[in-house]
């Protein structure tokens, strides 16, 4: 078990040097010069000639690529903004807490209110709880949440004045941004939960317990639950990820000061290093998070957890060899 | 060659008539058809998808203005009799605006998902068919670009290309081709062990027969179904680019712009970001529905 950790740790180190390189090299073509993005349109050519060189963007494509991932990798410099000059790890360091803040109460409330809203339909199937709470997720999963974000900023900023429109200087300004960033992902939890659940509720052992007279509450919590909920596990980290995509606008819609603003500025004013280091460190939180959510199910689900535990391969080949046994028979 | 023999076999009574075994195949296309059209709710977001595409191709026609013409002294006018939907800050009349800009909305979210199928399906088949090191690069090429969150990696692309509404298809389209890939090569890895891949093989099919005459086929449901359902999130993220400043930007009417252009004037005319975004989600509503009867009908088993 701890070896396959360990391994899954170290196979991450590769992944998130190459997501660097790719994020370099996008950015790397981005229309413009660096020269006249900073110092304006009326430039001469040597003050060009000069920034490019104080820069490092004189020399050739690979040098800057090395110099980037060596800056990153080892010295954890993520470099300084074009337009302002600010250190963009400083910057990144003040603002990533608000964007985890925001990405892992939209994961709280997606789980606590997804599933069990999936679970009450496939328990309820085909009434009227099944069709409301459906209805209500389909609409979930379809409505914009940047347009959401705005309409409800409408409804119970301007209009109502209940809410504040922007800002999370107090902490009713979180309330909105959450709702809006959660809900995609909120009700597709619902409808993946709920088929799932209905999977498994058809299956034999179910049946078995039923006939024996179980009650129903149980069958449910404590035989059909924990593998209805495999499929869900599996999603999380891509719910997470979307949440993080998500800040991207829901920061920008509700002024919300964290890397997602931070990115749509960088965007905005075409500045690399803000643009490159955002995402990479986004991405590195993401590749994070969906390990942790595969190591948590390797340890949650016992039949993976068997395959690890000891001597992995060799049952692994055992396993293999059963079932082509199976087959010829 | 084979009705020939099946006929003779016929003939000599060895064999029955093979009507069944033809209608089974053929129904196998028709039962899915007939599933999908006893679905009501399937039906309704085939035909809202029907009329907007063919809002997308006559858009300009039935436009009642122009949709770029700016009429200053008509600016930011409510909802009436004369604008329907009402006017922009400068004078453009939004419905037709909403009209001319369904086909770039559309064609977004289409055109990124069929593009990206068809990369992933080339780039699936490749890893399958060679195997080795060759599978091996392009599926830690997959790892690589789903390690970073869709949304950021569409991001990226599109402000690497630039504007406009081929970059954007590429932009969205990259993100989703390790999806398709992997599932591809999951269904692969599958289909390999089922015994008809196994019939081929003693029969001396080649490869590449059996890859693309047999498993493909049997494999590309699940994918059309995944793509189907993959539109409307991309329509979405196609939105919340232009939203952004990427993507599409004016003069094109693309609603994710329109909604960026109006977003400023949210305490005063609220009615510019209503319509709009009430456009992308009917939209978005009705592929998920469309997308929901289609898995409903190719996969019965999954029919709750």
């Amino acid at each position: 078990m701890i070896r396959y950790f360990i391994k899954r740790i170290l196979m991450l180190i590769p992944v998130v040097i190459a997501v660097a390189i790719v994020i370099f090299t996008l950015m790397y073509f981005v229309p413009g010069d660096p020269a006249e993005i900073i110092l304006g349109a009326q430039v001469t050519q040597e003050q060009k000639d000069a920034l490019h060189e104080q820069l490092g963007l004189d020399q050739p494509y690979i040098v800057q690529l090395g110099r980037y991932l060596y800056d990153t990798f080892i010295r954890f410099d993520l470099g300084t903004s074009w337009i302002n000059s600010k250190s963009v790890s400083a910057e990144l360091g003040a603002r990533l807490p608000k964007t985890m803040i925001f990405a892992i109460a939209a994961m709280v409330i997606q789980v606590l209110l997804g599933v069990p809203l999936g679970i009450f339909a496939a328990t309820h199937h085909n009434k009227f709880g099944d069709q409301l709470t459906m209805v209500i997720a389909l609409a979930g999963v379809s409505i914009p949440s940047f347009w959401l974000a705005l309409m409800l900023m409408l409804l119970f900023g301007v209009r109502l004045k209940w809410l504040p429109v922007y800002g999370v200087e107090q902490w009713q300004g979180w309330i909105l941004p959450v709702i809006c960033g959660s809900l995609g992902v909120l009700a597709q939890m619902a409808r993946q939960a709920r088929s799932s659940m209905l999977e498994v509720i058809r299956s034999d052992y179910i049946d078995t317990a039923r006939a024996k007279g179980l009650p129903r509450r149980t069958i449910i919590y404590k035989y059909a639950l924990p593998n209805g909920l495999i499929p869900i596990v599996q999603t999380l980290g891509n719910a997470f990820g979307t949440s993080l995509g998500g800040t991207l606008i829901i920061e920008t819609v509700f002024s919300i000061p964290g890397v997602g603003m931070y990115l749509q500025q960088g965007i905005a004013t075409r500045d690399r290093p803000i643009v490159r280091s955002s995402v990479v460190i986004l991405s590195i939180l993401f590749s994070l998070i969906m390990l942790l959510v595969d190591l948590a199910f390797a340890f949650i689900d016992p039949r993976i957890k068997a395959q690890y535990a000891r001597g992995g391969r060799l049952k692994k080949k055992r396993a293999k060899y059963n079932t082509r046994g199976k087959e010829a028979a | 060659m084979r009705s020939e023999m099946h006929d003779r076999l016929q003939f000599a009574g060895i064999m029955e008539p093979d009507e069944q075994e033809e209608a089974k195949k053929q129904s196998q296309f028709l039962e899915v058809l007939k599933r999908l059209t006893r679905s009501k709710t399937a039906m309704i977001g085939l035909i809202i998808f029907i009329i907007l595409v063919i809002i997308a191709i006559i858009g300009p026609m039935i436009a009642p203005y122009d949709y770029a013409e700016m009429v200053v002294s008509e600016k930011n006018q409510l909802p009436s009799a004369v604008h329907i939907l009402g006017t922009d800050d400068v004078g453009r009349d939004i419905l037709s605006r909403l009209l001319v800009g369904t086909r770039y909305t559309l064609l977004l979210g289409l055109g990124a998902c069929v593009v990206g199928l068809i990369i992933g399906i080339i780039l699936g088949c490749v890893a399958g068919f060679f195997g080795g090191w060759v599978e091996e690069v392009i599926m830690r090429l997959c790892d690589v670009m789903q390690a970073i969150p869709g949304m950021l990696l569409a991001v990226a692309i599109s402000s690497a290309l630039g504007n406009g509404l081929v970059f954007t298809i590429i932009a969205l389209s990259i993100g989703r081709i390790p999806f398709v890939c992997r599932m591809l090569r999951a269904q692969f890895l599958n289909q390999r062990k089922l015994e008809y891949v196994e019939a081929a093989q003693a029969e001396n099919c080649s490869k590449a027969t059996i890859m693309f005459k047999h498993i493909l086929p049997n494999t590309i449901s699940p994918l059309i179904v995944a793509t189907t359902m993959g539109v409307g999130n991309t329509i979405t993220m196609a939105a919340s680019l232009s939203y952004i400043g990427l993507g599409v930007q004016p003069p094109p009417p693309e609603w994710g712009a329109m909604l960026s252009a109006a977003k400023g004037y949210i305490r005063h005319y609220p009615y510019q970001l209503l319509f709009p975004g009430l456009a992308i989600a009917i939209l978005v509503l009705a592929m998920n529905l469309f997308g929901d009867g289609l898995r409903d009908a190719m996969d019965p088993k999954l029919k709750n």
